[in-house]
Order: C-alpha cells, then structure tokens, then sequence
C-alpha cells in the first residue's frame, strides 16, 4: 500500500516538472514565433528597442561565444592532460588543485563578472594601456575580449572535466602499448590519447559553449553593452549579447507592452541556440560511448 | 660480465608495500634461446617482465635492486635510456592489445615515433613482421582494415608483429596465448621457435606443457622466489625440488 503511495508520488514529481518545462517552453513558443521571422533575425533593433531586428545582439553572441571556445578549449585542455596524464597521481596538491576547479563550478557567475572587472579590465586592461599605449585608454574598459575571457574562466571547469573524463576512459593497456613501442610520453599523448579524446573535448567544448552563451552576469560589467549602433570588429569593441539584450527589453524598454513580442522572439531564439548545441554534445557523446563499448 | 650477449638479470628484487614481489631472482637468456618461465598466478611473472623493459616505471611505489645487463650494459640505472630499451626489449602483453586504428597504422607506429614513414620501408618492414607472425596471408589484402575487426587470435599475432616492427634484440611474453585456441596457438609457438634465431625470448606462461614445448631453459617462480632454473628437458624430467615437481605434474596448492 505505501508502495504504491511512494510510486504514485514520485511519478507525480516528475509530472511536474515536466508540466513546467511544458508549460514555460510552449509559452515561448506560442508567443516568440509570431514576430519571427527573417527580418527580425537581420536587422538591428529600431525606435527604441520597440521594433526592428536582433542581428547585432545574435552576432555579439556568437562572436564572444567564438573568442571564448579560442581561449577555453586550450587552457581546459591542456590542464587536464597534465592533470591526468602528467602530474603524480597521488599528490595533495593535485588533488587541491581538482578540487579547486570542481568548486569553481560552484562559483556564482557574478562574481565571475566582478573579477573579470578586477582583474582584466582594471588590472591587465589597464597595465596594456599604461605600459604599451602611454596611458591612452583602449584595453582598459569593458570590451568583447574581457568578456570572452570571463566566461571562458566561468566555463573551464566544463572543459577540464569532459576532457579528464574523456582521458579516463581510454584504457591503461593503449598508453602502455604505446610506452613499450618506445614512444615518449609526449608521443604518448598525441598520437594514442589525444585522438581518441577528441570527442570528449568536443563535448565539453559544446557544453562551455551553450553554458555560456546564456550567461549575463559576467559580461554585464565586462563588455556587454545596452545598444550599439554598429557590430563590433576589434577586441576591444564593446558587443550586444542576446542574454544581457533579453534583460534590457524586459526591464529598460520605454514601452514595456509594444516590445513585448520582441521579448518572447528573442528567448526563443536564445533557447533555440542553447539547446541545439547542448543535443549536439549529447549525440556526440552517446556516439562516442557507443564506439567504445564497440570495441571493448 | 660486460659484452655478453642477450640478458643477464642478477639478484634482482622488488618490493612493494613492504611486501617481496621478487626475490633476488638471477636469470640468463641468450640470443637463439627461449626462456620459459612458469609459475602460478601471484608468483612475480608479470613484474618481472615489466621491470625488464622498464615498463616498471610507470608503477608508483616499486622498489627494485639488482642488476640487469643488456649486452653486457646496465638497464636498471636512472641514467639509461628507457625509450631505447624499450625499443629494443619488446614486450607482448597476455590480452590482445590492438590500438583502435587501422592494421597498418597498429604495426606502422613503432617505426613512426622512431622517425620510419617512407610508406616503401614500412610495408617491407611490415611484411618481413607478418610473415614471421603467421599473419600476413591473412590480412596482407586488408591491412587498413580497423585492427579490432580481427578475430583475438589473429589481434594477438598482429601485436607480436607489431613488436616485431622494431626488429627487438630481446622478446617479452606475457602468456601470449592465454585466451587463444590451439590452432592460435600453435601459430604462436612455431612463430617464436622461428624467430629464436634473431633474438633471445623469454615466454612467461601459465600452461606448463607450451613452456615444456618450446623452451630451451626453464624457470619456476613461487611467491618472488626462483625455485629453480634448470634446462627445459632437465626441469620436467628430473627436477630437484619438491615444489616444482608437484606444480609440473599439477598436484600444485
Ligand atoms: N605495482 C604494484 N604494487 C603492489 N603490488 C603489486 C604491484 N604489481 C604487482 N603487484 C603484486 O605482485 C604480485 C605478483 O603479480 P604479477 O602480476 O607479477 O603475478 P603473475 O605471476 O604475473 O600472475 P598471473 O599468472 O596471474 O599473471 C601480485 O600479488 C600483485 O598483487
Ligand atoms: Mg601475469
């Protein structure tokens, strides 16, 4: 009897939250599809944010999306080859350091953004401006590079953690074939494990990017801008971001009503983005599972 | 002892966790030799033969003392040149060990990291190896074919001819037919009394009747410890302990 009560509970949990998903992904896409269309996808936005496009917003997003998988998949990469391949498997400080970056999973992104002001605009933007430009202010503002790098920081656990995953599950016999054949380890590396950790790093590269393609807490004071009346073509340019762009149409607007259908265009278009990326890495990786099993 | 040929191992010992692995074990295998060493699961077998090709390296917390001469010079010391010994002492594992790549780029990748990649010199390599492993009328037609697509026995063969491709002085198996059938098996076995000639090759194995079918000398460990070391004939017909005459005859434990 209590069986069946727990069952019955725990199905009407899910229920749910499905029901939810349902709910809020149909909302957006009742409402978001009506003003969609080529036109809104191309132009850039018009009387005050009240009509016209999002072009400007959706190329911003891809183009810090762009220098943020540039900075990310290297940095993340390269950390957990050394960490799994390199560094001494028993060490505290390898240890520490792992857990260190688990955590800054946990990190709230804003304060990823307030570090990415402290650090990169203040600190190394500034320094480039004093001691290469005469103190002329170019690097030392909110620009489309800081931003990129603040949100390749908040996404480098992603990366390290798909790729160690990805090195986890080549098996020991392959690096020790490849060691009794007289390779060294960097040979090692390249030619048995990087190969066969590409899928991986794909996946985790895909992941970084839709996490922080949604993302606008680290680049509000890094480099998003509220409206620009031209694309930004320099890494020092100041961007539109479809994320910091939905929080400007929902709460900046000067008629709240008229952009209202621009609003629920633009989620759509932002969730859209997201989950396209995100069932590409799930379909990469279940094909890389099942390749692996294949030849077990 | 310097400038002997093949393999002198000396009082070799190693300890792990405050526990014997190997005990002072002392052995010799001369190129045109087999060495056959047998013993039960646990004994040290595989330690052994992965101390001897530095292998060893990659165990953390491994004590080994002793000395081992290749050719009359050291390959113990933090000094010697590991990635040349290992091209030189090739080892077999006792799975197949295919890397998930095509045949050819499998027996192609010792030669490759080692600066080989005129496709002309690899395919002679390649077929001189094959031959030698009983495997090139098998797939001399498919040989960009995914190693995994062979059966295990033939996977096994194309590992012993990939370790083939660096032309060893010194051959390691580690009981190389352990999953095989007796048809794979005995390719095997006439493949390495062949290939004697060239090198000198040591044959771990758990079937005490291959050790006593193609070794010229025999060794028995137990527990790390060399109970005895004597000619293959010597050894199973008349051995002189009490311990390796109850796990020849399989009246073991
Ligand atoms: N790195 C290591 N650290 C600690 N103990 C080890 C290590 N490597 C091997 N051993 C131990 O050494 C002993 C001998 O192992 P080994 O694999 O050499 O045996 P074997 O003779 O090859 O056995 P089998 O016939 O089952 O393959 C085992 O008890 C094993 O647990
Ligand atoms: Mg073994």
């Amino acid at each position: 009897m209590i069986g069946i009560f727990f069952v019955a509970l725990t199905a009407l949990c899910c229920l749910i939250i499905v029901a939810l998903v349902a709910v809020i992904l149909g909302d957006i896409a009742w409402f978001g599809w009506g003003s969609l269309n080529l036109q809104f996808l191309l132009t850039a936005p018009q009387q005050g944010m009240t009509e016209g496009g999002i072009f400007p917003a959706i190329f911003g997003t891809v183009f810090l999306v762009l220098l943020m998988t540039i900075a990310v998949i290297p940095l993340g990469v390269m950390t957990a080859i050394y960490l799994h391949e390199y560094a001494p498997r028993k060490s505290m400080v390898i240890r520490w350091i792992r857990l260190a970056i688990e955590n800054l999973a946990g990190v709230p992104a804003i304060v990823f953004g307030l570090f990415g002001l402290g650090f990169f605009i203040e600190f190394v933007g500034r320094g480039i401006d004093r001691i290469f430009l005469d103190g002329q202010l170019a690097f030392g503002q909110p620009a489309i590079i800081w931003a990129a790098l603040t949100l390749a920081l908040l996404t480098l656990p992603t990366v390290v953690v798909a790729t160690e995953e990805a090195l986890r599950a080549i098996p020991v016999s392959h690096r020790e074939v490849a060691y009794s054949l007289g390779a060294t380890r960097l040979q090692m590396v390249r030619r048995v494990v990087l190969p066969q950790a590409v899928g991986g790093i794909l996946t985790g590269g895909i992941l970084a990017v839709s996490r922080g393609a949604g993302e606008v807490a680290p680049i509000l004071f890094t480099g998003a801008a509220y409206f620009l009346p031209y694309l930004p073509n320099k890494l020092n340019d100041q961007f539109m971001e479809l994320g910091y762009h939905i929080y400007v149409l929902a709460t900046q607007s000067p008629d709240v009503e008229k952009t209202k259908p621009i609003l629920y265009s633009t989620v759509f278009v932002l969730l859209v983005l997201t989950f396209a990326l995100n069932f590409t890495a799930i379909w990469i990786r279940s094909r890389i599972r099942r390749r692996l099993r294949a030849e077990k | 002892m310097t400038g002997q040929k093949g393999l002198q191992i000396e009082e070799l010992s190693i300890r792990a966790d405050g526990r014997d692995l190997l005990r002072s074990v002392s052995l010799e295998v001369r190129p045109g030799e087999i060495l056959g060493i047998i013993g039960p699961a646990g004994s040290g077998k595989t330690t052994l033969l992965r101390c001897l090709n530095r292998l060893a390296d990659l165990d953390e917390g491994l004590r080994i003392s002793g000395r081992v001469f290749l050719n009359g010079a050291s390959i113990l010391g933090r000094d010697a040149d590991v990635v040349g010994i290992r091209r030189k002492i090739g080892l077999v594992f006792p799975v197949p060990t295919p890397l998930p790549l095509s045949i050819f780029d499998n027996l192609a990748f010792g030669p490759r990291i080692g600066g080989i990649t005129a496709v002309e010199e690899l395919r002679r390599m390649m077929e001189s190896s094959l031959k030698s492993a009983y495997l090139w009328e098998e797939v001399n037609d498919r040989l960009n074919e995914p190693a995994a697509n062979l059966s295990g026995g033939q996977q096994q063969r194309l590992c012993l001819a990939r370790t083939l491709m660096l032309e060893p002085e010194i051959l390691l198996l580690d009981e190389p037919c352990s999953g095989l059938d007796p048809i794979s098996t005995a390719q095997i076995e006439e493949a390495l009394k062949v290939l004697r000639k060239d090198m000198a090759i040591v044959l771990v194995t758990n079937n005490v009747k291959q050790a006593s079918r193609v070794a010229d000398k025999t060794a028995f460990l137990l527990l790390g410890e060399l109970v005895e070391f004597a000619p293959t004939r010597e050894l199973f017909t008349t051995p002189r302990d009490k311990r390796t005459e109850d796990y020849i005859t399989g009246r073991f434990g």
